[in-house]
């Protein structure tokens, strides 16, 4: 349906982006995209568009509610 | 890659397998959830996240592949207009192997049609730009995550006052076929996975209607394992406790209002309309046609040309399996007459359709 991937923002040229993930670069087209981006920021990129921007907090806050699911000795 | 590998972490993947086992123990009956997107049925087939479910929850495909529920009479449309005299067909990939009533892009590129892929809608506006000689057509084909990029592509082109450039679109929205779905009591749907980049646009809050009316909850969730393994937990605990609520375990990039600019884009040069849906049928307001203002870039409208009648391929029975009322293994063309070399319906062909991942990936 629309796969997109996570890729780090390099470069800000006016509505486009250099963005890159695993060494690859790719331009991507701003103009999706309502909230200001920033170089460091990470970006879902998809058919040559950031269609959105990857909260971090969120994302660390997804990982420790599923780390809370099992105790660690629930592992051994 | 960062905001990827952690969500495939070996050890959060089987602490949330354990994690389902343990709340599906404690359901009354057995629970079948549906992933609407086709990127979904993709990833589920290529972790083998089915193999690690209990017996009690079942994961079934839903019309989510925007190429599997193209009505073949589009496939129709972009290969007549392909023999129009100079002119440049441009489509993402997924399209060119697509069977029409009686041929596909691709067959008629063999015979000289000029169809070309492209990776977005800019691609194909600047390609406009390159051969003022020709007239470009895009295939605008795809849900909420795409149509704001064709939008905006069409926008680059006014802007460029291009006359060479249109699209042929079959744009189509979420959650229309999800409520068609839900009605249907025959299907048992007990909750929806729901997609996570139609959802970016969209926003969490879309869902609130269906899941209220037909009690059926509704989790918004990434494409990796362990987002998918969360989704599905958080499905089966609703289930137990008999609620149907929205939530979104893929937070890091959904919100409940969703991305406005790119809703706007949408609202600026579309309005609903009824859309065919391979399976379903007409769906009201389910899909999205340009508006009059921007009547110059539609193809539809832009060229008059005859179309044949449309037919489906013989014994094809994608519509039944892209609505998971059939495993692709219960269709008897599936792996016989039907494979990735010489596919016969579109969930076989598409990257994203449950056939082809059921092929990929085994069941």
């Amino acid at each position: 349906m629309c796969l997109g991937v996570p890729m780090q923002v390099l470069e800000i040229r006016d509505d486009m982006v250099v963005a890159e993930i695993d060494g690859v670069q790719r331009e991507a087209s701003l103009m999706m995209l309502g909230d200001p981006v920033a170089v460091g920021d990470y970006v879902i990129v998809h058919a040559g568009f950031a269609i959105s921007r990857i909260d971090p907090a969120e994302a660390e806050e997804t990982l420790r509610i599923m780390r809370e699911i099992f105790t660690p000795e629930d592992m051994a | 890659m960062k905001f990827q590998d952690e969500y495939r972490d070996r050890g959060l993947v089987q602490g949330l397998a354990a994690a389902i086992a343990d709340e599906a123990r404690q359901l009354p009956e057995p629970v079948r959830l549906m992933e609407v997107c086709g990127t979904h049925t993709m990833a589920i087939a290529q972790f083998g996240l089915k193999s690690l479910l209990p017996e009690q929850v079942k994961l079934v495909s839903g019309p989510g592949c925007p190429v599997c529920v193209t009505p073949v009479s589009y496939i129709d449309h972009a290969i007549a207009l392909s023999g129009l005299p100079d002119t440049v067909i441009t489509t993402f990939g997924d399209l060119l192997r697509v069977p029409g009533s009686c041929s596909s892009l691709m067959a008629e590129r063999a015979k000289g049609a000029d169809v070309r892929i492209v990776y977005s809608a800019l691609d194909a506006v600047k390609l406009a730009t390159e051969l003022p000689e020709k007239q470009v057509i895009f295939l605008g084909v795809g849900f909420e995550t795409t149509t704001p990029t064709v939008a905006a592509a069409i926008l680059a082109a006014q802007q460029q006052r291009l006359g060479n450039f249109s699209v042929l679109t079959s744009h189509k929205t979420m959650p229309g076929p999800m409520q068609a779905l839900s009605a249907d009591p025959e299907l048992k749907i007990r909750g929806y996975l729901c997609p996570a980049h139609v959802s970016t646009v969209i926003g969490s809050d879309a869902y609130l209607p269906l899941a209220e009316k037909f009690g059926i909850p509704c989790v918004v969730t990434g494409f990796e394992p362990a987002d998918l393994l969360q989704g599905v937990l958080m499905l089966v605990r609703q289930c137990r406790a008999g609620q149907a609520r929205v939530e979104n375990q893929y937070s890091r990039a959904v919100t409940r209002q969703g991305n406005t600019k790119a809703q706007e884009l949408i609202r600026h040069l579309f309005e609903p309309a009824d859309a065919v849906w391979r399976g379903l049928g007409v769906l009201p307001d389910s899909g999205l046609v340009l508006s009059e203002a921007y009547a110059a870039f539609d193809a539809a409208r832009k060229f008059q040309i005859e179309l044949p009648d449309a037919s489906e391929p013989a014994g094809c029975r994608c519509g039944e399996v892209l609505t998971g009322r059939i495993a692709p293994a219960d269709c008897p063309l599936f792996g016989t007459v039907c494979s990735p070399e010489t596919p016969v319906g579109a969930c076989m062909v598409s990257s994203e359709g449950s056939c082809s991942a059921a092929w990929r990936y085994g069941q």
